[in-house]
C-alpha cells in the first residue's frame, strides 16, 4: 500500500520531526512522511523514469549488401546506464593515464582512446563475451570492455605486478581472456583476427572474431591478404576499421587512395557506420554479427569516429589538425554527451543518477591510481618467463656475463 | 691489479683454446673480472641497472672545410641536404618525412626541394623498399625511410631477395645500387620491444648489401653520403639514442668517409675491443676504467660497416693484442660478434690469447 522505500514529490515541507501524512504531487498517493530529508526537494520516482526508447540512428553506407542495419535502436534505461557507466569509466581512466604519464609515473609508449569510446562499448554490446576481438595498440578501451578492470588496466600502465599482463606489458601488450591485446606492430594483427577466425569456425561453437586496426594500417599490404584469406573460407570474422581520419600526424586524404575504407575489402561487404554513436555501432554490429555466424563469411566495417588526444602521449596532437577541429567534435559529437542528451530527453535517468555515476566513477579511477602507484614492481625473478614453453627452467644470460637469470614457463 | 696484469701476459699461447674462449663459463677468468671491485657479480635485489655512457664530442675535422655545431639528426639532415642540392635525381621518402620524419631528420627539406622530391608514403614497409628499388634501378637516387629498424621485417624479402641480388641475377644489366634506406636504430631507453632493436645481425647473412653503424654526427655525415655514393643498396642505422644526445662540430660541406675501413679509435697493447654505433661510447668509458682500475692498456675499434666489414684491421689488432672482446647491443646468439670471432679465429689461430664475449642491452630504465 504504502511502499516506504518510494521517493515522492511532496507539496510543502513542515519541518517536524515526527511522521506525517502527505499527498504525493506526483502519484497523488496518500504517503507518511518519515524521514524529511530523504523525502524533501528533486525527489523523482523511479516508475517516473522510460523503461526503454527508440532512437533514429544514422543510415550506414553499404558497400555489395542489399541493406543495412535498421534505422531504428531501441535502448532500454538499464542499458543506456550500463553504457553510459563504461564510457565515463573510459574516458576518466584515459584521461587519468594522461595525468600520471606526465607525472612520469606511467614511461614509455601511450595511446589514448577518449574520443573514441562508442566504438568499443557499440561493439560490445553487439557480441558476446564469447566471441574474440582483436586489436592494435589503442587498446585500453577494449580491454575493459573485454573483461578487464581499472585496477588491472593501470597498474599494467604503470609497470606493476598487480597489472593485467603482470606488468610486463605495458600499454601496448594487454590481454584478457577471447581477448588477444594489444598489439604494437602497425597491422600485424589482422592476419592474426583471421586464424582465429578460423579456429572459430573450425571448433563449430558459433563464435566468430572482431579484428581492428586502424584508417593507417589499412593501407598495409598483409590486410589485404587477410581480406582474401578470409573472404576464400568464408571466415566468421568482422573486420573494423577505427577512422580517426589521421594516422599518426598523417590525414587520410594524404595517405589512401580511396578513403572509403568500408569499400576497400573489394569483394567483402562493407559498411559505413558513424563511430561517435554508441547506438549506431551497436545496431552494425549485430548486424555484421548475425552476417557472420549465417556462414556467410567476413564483413567490414568502417566506423568514423576521432580520437581527442595526439597519436601518442608523446604528440601534442596540434600539429596536423586545429584545437577549432577537436573543439567542435568535442562540443557536437562526443559520444557520452549523446548518450546523456538522448537518455535526458527521454526521460530515461535523471541528472543527478548519472552524476552519482560520475562520482562512483571518479573513485573508482582514484581507487585504481592509488593502487596502480603503491603496487610494487613485478620481482626480478620474473624478467625472463616465459621466453619459451619449457619443462626445466632454462638460464638466460643477463645483461652482464655473471648475472645468470632463470627463464620458468 | 698487478696480478690480474701478469695472468693475462703470461698465459701461454700454445693453452688448448677451449680453455679460455667463452671466457663467460672459464671459472679462472669469472674470478679474474670479480676482482675488480667495479664489477658486482650478483645484481642487488631490485636495483635498477641503468646502463649510462657519456657522449664524447670528438675534435672536428679541419679537411673538410667550415664546421658547424650540430647533433646527430641534423647532421643527417645536412647530409640529405647535400645531396639533394647536388643531385637533381635525388628523392627522399618514408613515412611522416615531409613535415621533418619523427626524429626530425628531414626538417626544411621538402620546404626547400619540394614536394616531388621529399614525400611521404602511406604505411607499407614492403612497398616503400619495393618502391625505392624500382625508383634505384629506373635511376633516381631513392632514400627511403623506415620509421623504427623495428619495422624492417615486412621489407625483409625485398630487401633480401630483391635489392641484394638484383645486379647478380640480371648479370649486371639491372642494379639497385642508388637505392639506401635509412632507419633509427637500437636502444634509447623507454622503447622495448617494437621501438628498440638492432637487427642488422638478420642482413649480414645476405651479400650484396652493405650495412653502416655510425658512432656520432661527423661520422654519420660522412658514411651517410658514402652509401648515397655508394652503387650497391645500402642500409643505414642511425643510434637513435644519440640522436640529441651526440653534439659535434661537423663540416657543412659534402665530404665522405670510406665504407668497410674500421676505425682504430684508441691504440693499446693487451686486449682488443670491438664495438658499433652506442656501444664505442660505452667501451671507450670501459678501456679508460680497464686502464685505470686494472692497469690493462684497450686498443678499441669501431668497426663502422658492419657488412662487407673490414677483416685486416681487426685481425692485425688481434695479432698484436692476443685478446679480442665484442660488444654489441642485439642477443648474443647469431648476433654479429660470432661471425667476427669465428672469423678472427680462423685467421689468427695461434696468436690468440683469450676470447669474451659480451652482450649489452642497455636498460636504460
Amino acid at each position: 500500500m504504502f511502499p516506504f522505500t518510494q521517493k515522492h514529490k511532496i507539496a510543502f515541507n513542515l519541518k517536524i520531526y515526527f511522521p506525517y501524512p502527505a499527498i504525493c504531487k506526483a502519484c497523488w498517493q496518500l504517503t507518511i512522511i518519515s524521514k524529511i530529508k530523504l523525502v524533501v526537494v528533486s525527489a523523482r520516482t523511479y516508475a517516473d523514469f522510460t523503461p526503454q526508447a527508440s532512437f533514429d540512428i544514422k543510415k550506414c553506407d553499404v558497400h555489395k549488401l542489399e541493406e543495412g542495419p535498421p534505422l531504428q535502436a531501441v535502448l532500454t534505461r538499464e542499458e543506456g546506464l550500463q553504457y553510459y557507466r563504461t564510457m565515463q569509466t573510459m574516458r576518466r581512466m584515459e584521461l587519468k593515464s594522461d595525468q600520471l604519464y606526465k607525472q612520469k609515473i606511467i614511461r614509455g609508449f601511450c595511446h589514448l582512446y577518449d574520443g573514441q569510446e562508442a566504438c568499443a562499448v557499440g561493439i560490445e554490446a553487439g557480441i558476446n563475451l564469447t566471441d574474440h576481438l582483436i586489436t592494435a595498440y589503442r587498446a585500453h578501451g577494449y580491454t575493459l570492455t573485454r573483461g578487464g578492470t581499472v585496477r588491472e588496466i593501470m597498474a599494467e600502465l604503470t609497470g606493476r605486478r598487480g597489472g593485467i599482463a603482470k606488468g610486463k606489458g605495458g600499454s601496448m601488450h594487454m590481454y584478457t581472456k577471447h581477448f588477444y591485446g594489444g598489439n604494437g606492430i602497425v597491422g600485424a594483427q589482422v592476419p592474426l583476427g583471421a586464424g582465429v577466425a578460423l579456429a572459430c569456425k573450425y571448433l563449430g561453437k558459433n563464435e566468430l572474431c572482431v579484428c581492428l586496426y586502424g584508417d593507417g594500417a589499412a593501407n598495409q599490404g598483409q590486410i589485404f591478404e587477410t581480406y582474401n584469406m578470409a573472404s576464400l573460407w568464408k571466415l566468421p570474422c568482422i573486420f573494423i576499421c577505427e577512422n580517426n581520419k589521421y594516422g599518426m600526424g598523417t590525414s587520410v586524404e594524404r595517405a589512401a587512395a580511396s578513403t572509403d575504407y568500408f569499400k576497400r575489402g573489394d569483394f567483402i561487404p562493407g559498411l559505413r557506420v558513424d563511430g561517435m554513436d554508441v547506438l549506431c555501432v551497436r545496431e552494425a554490429t549485430k548486424f555484421a554479427a548475425e552476417h557472420c555466424r549465417s556462414g556467410k563469411g567476413p564483413i567490414l566495417m568502417e566506423l568514423q569516429t576521432y580520437r581527442y588526444h595526439g597519436h601518442s602521449m608523446s604528440d601534442p596532437g596540434i600539429s596536423y589538425r586545429t584545437r577549432e577541429e577537436i573543439q567542435e567534435v568535442r562540443s557536437k559529437s562526443d559520444p557520452i554527451s549523446m548518450l546523456k542528451d538522448r537518455m535526458l530527453s527521454n526521460n530515461m535517468a535523471s541528472v543527478e543518477e548519472l552524476k552519482e555515476i560520475d562520482v562512483e566513477v571518479r573513485k573508482e579511477i582514484e581507487d585504481a591510481a592509488q593502487f596502480a602507484t603503491t603496487d610494487p614492481e613485478p620481482p626480478l625473478d620474473d624478467l625472463c618467463n616465459h621466453i619459451f614453453y619449457n619443462d626445466p627452467p632454462m638460464e638466460v644470460r643477463g645483461t652482464n656475463p655473471w648475472t645468470k637469470l632463470k627463464s620458468v614457463s | 691489479m698487478a696480478a690480474t696484469r701478469l695472468f693475462l701476459r703470461a698465459s701461454p699461447v700454445k693453452c688448448s683454446l677451449t680453455g679460455l674462449t667463452g671466457g663467460v663459463h672459464s671459472s679462472l677468468g669469472l674470478t679474474l673480472l670479480k676482482l675488480s671491485p667495479a664489477c658486482t657479480a650478483k645484481p642487488q635485489a631490485q636495483r635498477r641497472h641503468a646502463a649510462h655512457f657519456t657522449y664524447h664530442p670528438e675534435p672536428a675535422p679541419s679537411q673538410y672545410g667550415p664546421t658547424q655545431k650540430m647533433n646527430l639528426f641534423q647532421s643527417v639532415t645536412s647530409a640529405l641536404d647535400n645531396t639533394l642540392a647536388g643531385d637533381p635525381t635525388a628523392v627522399i621518402f618514408g613515412e611522416d618525412v615531409a613535415f621533418g620524419g619523427v626524429f626530425r631528420c628531414t626538417v626544411g627539406l621538402r620546404d626547400k626541394y619540394g614536394k616531388d622530391r621529399v614525400f611521404n608514403t602511406p604505411l607499407c614497409e614492403q612497398g616503400i623498399v619495393g618502391f625505392g628499388i624500382g625508383a634505384a634501378a629506373a635511376g633516381a637516387t631513392a632514400i627511403a625511410e623506415i620509421q623504427f629498424a623495428d619495422y624492417i621485417y615486412p621489407a625483409f624479402d625485398q630487401i633480401v631477395n630483391e635489392a641484394a641480388k638484383y645486379r647478380y641475377r640480371s648479370g649486371n644489366m639491372f642494379d639497385c645500387g642508388k637505392l639506401t634506406i635509412r632507419s633509427p636504430w637500437g636502444c634509447v631507453g623507454h622503447g622495448s620491444i617494437y621501438h628498440s632493436q638492432c637487427p642488422e645481425a638478420f642482413f649480414t647473412h645476405c651479400p650484396g648489401i652493405k650495412i653502416v653503424v655510425p658512432r656520432g654526427p661527423v661520422q654519420a655525415k660522412g658514411l651517410l653520403l658514402s652509401c648515397i655514393a655508394d652503387q650497391n643498396p645500402c642500409i643505414f642505422f642511425e643510434p637513435k639514442i644519440l640522436y640529441r644526445a651526440a653534439v659535434e662540430q661537423v663540416p657543412t660541406e659534402a665530404y665522405q668517409i670510406p665504407l668497410s675501413q674500421a676505425e682504430v679509435l684508441q691504440e693499446g697493447s693487451d686486449l682488443t675491443l670491438v664495438a658499433w654505433g652506442t656501444q664505442v661510447h660505452v667501451l671507450k668509458e670501459v678501456a679508460a676504467m680497464a686502464q685505470e682500475k686494472l692497469g690493462v692498456s684497450c686498443e678499441l675499434i669501431d668497426l663502422r660497416t658492419i657488412l662487407p666489414w673490414d677483416t685486416e684491421t681487426v685481425c692485425k689488432s688481434v695479432v698484436k693484442t692476443g685478446r679480442l672482446l665484442i660488444s654489441h647491443e642485439a642477443p648474443v646468439t647469431g648476433g654479429f660478434a660470432a661471425e667476427i670471432s669465428s672469423t678472427v679465429q680462423v685467421r689468427v689461430r695461434w696468436e690468440i690469447k683469450a676470447f669474451y664475449f659480451f652482450y649489452v642491452t642497455d636498460f636504460k630504465l
